[in-house]
């Protein structure tokens, strides 16, 4: 709990724990946005939520615990997510659920409600996105819902933030009053066979914190939990032959052998009920939704993949093309920066750690703020639009042919942004098998800090006209790696039966400006705050590293020929060496010496390896490893500072496409690793996964390597 | 027998049976899909891999396989 902050002590005798509640994206994290100050994930695809988040606030005298809940579609536990929700509301302590509920949806929403009005919990109905039920014309009448139902239900939004006071004053409210009980009765038959079990319940004054009727529901649903309960009571011998009786009655009231199905089918009549009594929709939608209209479009059988495509590509163009034009403004000022700052300093070895370590390593990475600006926007358009379910759809047939499940697309799209939600998304699927093919080869699409090297190698090589082409290319080439990876576990480590593909396909929805400012202003700071701490300390690690132990013999060795000699052109060629044999005498030198050998087939020189074993902390270290050591060992060619010329001065072609194919393939940063394993759930996953990409990207560097060599 | 595999596009059907259990069909329920319901074809993918259908307001994709295991009636 979280004490430090005064504003939120829960630990008062006005605190209320909400669980909030509610199918897959119905707005459940947009509400709590909306009511509190918090800043939750928010997106139009189902899976957005994956682990339960508790926000605090407070509001007049109270103080309040919301816990968001990922969606569920029914009370199961079908996925890792849905079972976070499942054992919440089974077994935890709460004061009161919000059952958040669409609006435009309200019949198929209702299943679920339905099912937690049968927990003998209270319950507030929160009637979301009533501003787009509006516009449909759907009108609810919540006040008669309210009776009909028996708990209160607040017409609400959480983009206008209408209704949102009305809907904590009715928690508070709920919250006081005693529980009274939600209305929810079945067809005839199941009520008799319930009052059947009740009143032999009542009759041997059976005691439990629920009421008798909730056991009885429970009991015939054939929940396990109220089984195992009651299972151990004396009264079970006599209960049970009643159940079964009562049990076979209502299957042959259903013409069903599944008592799960049969209830599910007593939920549905009574929510037609509900839905025909209190909504009214003016008018009755005979023509094609605008959804549908697009759909046709979008995922048409022959235009869709094309299309998908063709989005793809003008991102990375944009991303380059775009992102190319203030980097030189950003170049340049970290230069001037560098030596205005370094004017002031009169210690050398200070001045070096902060020009030449901290700057140079800071200032390599923040040039590329505008690429990653750029492709943050592009993957939340595809979150927030709708259209990433879509891509799952067009896309599953071919998946599936690599053994991937067509949900498996939506944890891989999103690590193109950043591995770590896109390991924790990978909680959608829910066999576990198909869940960790998919963590295994989440790695091969190129995260957003890997863009950086990207950039900086394409456009060291490559005109900028091609540039773009280059990097969607890389995409692109990296996923369907990542498909014959997975083609290849699919056949040896994780065979067996695969998961059926079931998955809603979300309305598509304007993105609101905000919401994608707000994410890729989050992002971005992430980022920056990243380059100011982690790849700031760790520049001077790798300043630190390539600057000591300081070989004075080699230097003053140096140092007589420069003075003897008078011809200028001399003076630098050796000042260039001096400071190539310092650098290979210190400790990255020796570092990178050591292992050269061992990168030598893929025709890496020893400072490209020392970038690729910093790059394993983090991959925005490779181009800061890169830029300090580029920038101590002397830049041959005085005109251009910039990493870019030095890179494409001193490494050939066919290094550089291995350097990226390496890149592409291999870990990709300490801090998802750790995700990883804890996704995985063993780290003996981690082993397997640092294996299985490091001897991939190995043996494809080596090969890129040596084809690049042959063609040129 | 005729499965929703078999429908083409823009057909209107009724699910008759679900010829599935355990958690595909507690899955294929809570979407709504279970005896008595309206279902739509909306869309194939390329090959017919995967369909978009329609129940109630919803939009859902499946796989052919699992279209195939609900038996549906032309209405």
């Amino acid at each position: 709990m979280n004490e430090v902050d005064p504003k939120a002590c829960p630990i008062t005798a006005n605190h209320i724990k909400v669980a909030l509640v509610g199918q897959p994206n119905v707005g459940k994290s947009m509400l709590i946005n909306s009511v509190s100050n918090a800043h939750l994930h928010v997106g139009n695809f189902s899976g957005v939520t994956v682990d339960k988040t508790e926000v605090l606030f407070d509001y007049e005298e109270y103080s309040f615990t919301v816990v968001d809940l990922p969606g569920t579609y029914a009370f199961t536990d079908y996925t890792i997510e849905e079972r976070v929700t499942h054992d919440y509301l089974c077994a935890e302590d709460y004061d009161i659920i919000i059952n958040v509920v669409d609006s435009t949806n309200l019949e198929k929403n209702l299943q679920l409600t339905s099912e937690l009005l049968t927990m003998s919990k209270k319950v507030v109905i929160a009637l979301n996105m009533s501003d787009e039920a509006e516009k449909e014309k759907i009108k609810i009448n919540a006040k008669y819902m309210s009776e009909l139902i028996g708990v209160p239900c607040v017409k609400v939004s959480a983009v206008t933030k209408e209704g949102i006071g009305e809907l904590i004053e009715a928690v508070i409210k709920k919250h006081e009053n005693v529980r009274n009980k939600p209305k929810l009765f079945f067809s005839e038959p199941v009520e008799e066979e319930i009052a059947q079990v009740v009143w032999y319940l009542d009759k041997h004054r059976f005691e439990s914190a629920n009421t008798h009727r909730n056991i009885a529901i429970n009991l015939l649903k054939n929940n396990k939990k109220t089984y195992a309960t009651l299972h151990d009571e004396p009264i079970w011998t006599e209960l049970q032959p009643i159940l079964i009786e009562a049990s076979k009655h209502i299957e042959l009231h259903h013409d069903s052998d599944d008592i799960k199905e049969a209830f599910a089918e007593e939920y549905a009549a009574f929510n037609r009920g509900i839905v025909a009594e209190v909504v009214k929709q003016e008018i009755k939608l005979t023509k094609r939704t605008t959804t549908e209209q697009i759909d046709s479009i979008l995922i048409h059988p022959i235009a869709g993949i094309p299309i998908f495509l063709f989005f793809m590509w003008s991102l990375f163009q944009l991303t380059f093309e775009v992102g190319a034009m203030p980097m030189e403004y950003i170049d340049s000022f970290f230069i001037w920066f560098g030596e205005t700052l370094g004017s002031t300093i009169s210690n050398d070895d200070i001045r070096s750690l902060i020009v030449d370590g901290i700057i140079a390593g800071v200032g390599a990475v923040v040039l590329f703020v505008p690429n990653i600006i750029i492709l943050f926007i592009g993957i939340s358009l595809l979150e927030s639009t709708g259209y990433m379910s879509r891509v799952a759809f067009l896309l599953d047939g071919f998946f599936h042919k690599f053994g991937l499940h067509g949900q498996s697309f939506i944890p891989l799209v999103t690590g193109f942004g950043c591995s770590i939600p896109a390991y924790m998304s990978a909680r959608i699927l829910k066999n576990d098998r198909d869940r960790l093919l998919t963590l295994f080869i989440i790695g091969f699409m190129s995260c957003g800090a890997r863009l950086p090297v990207y950039v900086l190698f394409a456009g060291a090589f490559f005109s900028p006209e091609m540039a773009g082409n280059i990097l969607f290319l890389i995409y692109i080439g990296g996923a369907l790696l990542g498909l014959a990876a997975a083609k290849l576990l699919k056949l040896t480590a994780f065979k067996g039966l695969e998961e059926p593909f079931v998955m809603e396909m979300p309305k598509y929805r304007l993105p609101s400006v905000k919401l994608i400012w707000h994410t890729v202003l989050t992002k971005t700071m992430m980022y920056l705050k990243k380059a100011g701490t982690y790849i700031a300390a760790a520049s001077m690690l790798i300043w630190f590293l390539s600057n000591y132990p300081h070989n004075f013999v080699i230097e003053e060795s140096y140092t007589s020929i420069i003075s003897m000699t008078n011809k200028e052109d001399v003076k630098i060629k050796l000042q260039y060496e001096l400071d190539e044999a310092l650098l290979e005498a210190s400790y990255l030198g020796r570092i990178g010496k050591f292992s050269e050998p061992f990168f030598m087939p893929l025709g890496f020189d020893w400072k490209m390896s020392v970038a690729l074993q910093t790059g394993l902390a983090a991959k925005e270290v490779v181009v800061s490893t890169l830029s300090v050591l580029y920038s101590l060992g002397g830049d041959v060619d005085q005109d251009s500072n910039s990493l870019m010329g030095a890179i494409s001065k001193n490494i050939s072609l066919a290094s550089a496409i291995a350097f990226i194919v390496v890149i592409m393939i291999y870990l990709p940063c300490l801090a998802a690793s750790v995700v990883f394993t804890r996704e995985a759930g063993h780290i003996k996953y981690f082993f397997y996964l640092f294996a299985f990409t490091s001897i991939t990207a190995y043996v494809m560097a080596f090969f890129a390597y040596n084809i690049v060599l042959v063609l040129t | 027998m005729k499965t929703l595999l078999d429908c083409n596009k823009g057909c209107v059907v009724k699910v008759l049976k679900l010829n599935t259990k355990g958690d595909l069909k507690q899955r294929l329920i809570s979407f709504g899909i279970m005896k008595e319901a309206v279902l739509e074809v909306l869309e194939h993918a390329p090959g017919k891999s995967t369909i978009e259908i329609k129940v109630g307001k919803m939009r859902i994709a499946l796989r052919a396989q699992e279209a195939e295991l609900i038996e549906v009636q032309k209405i």
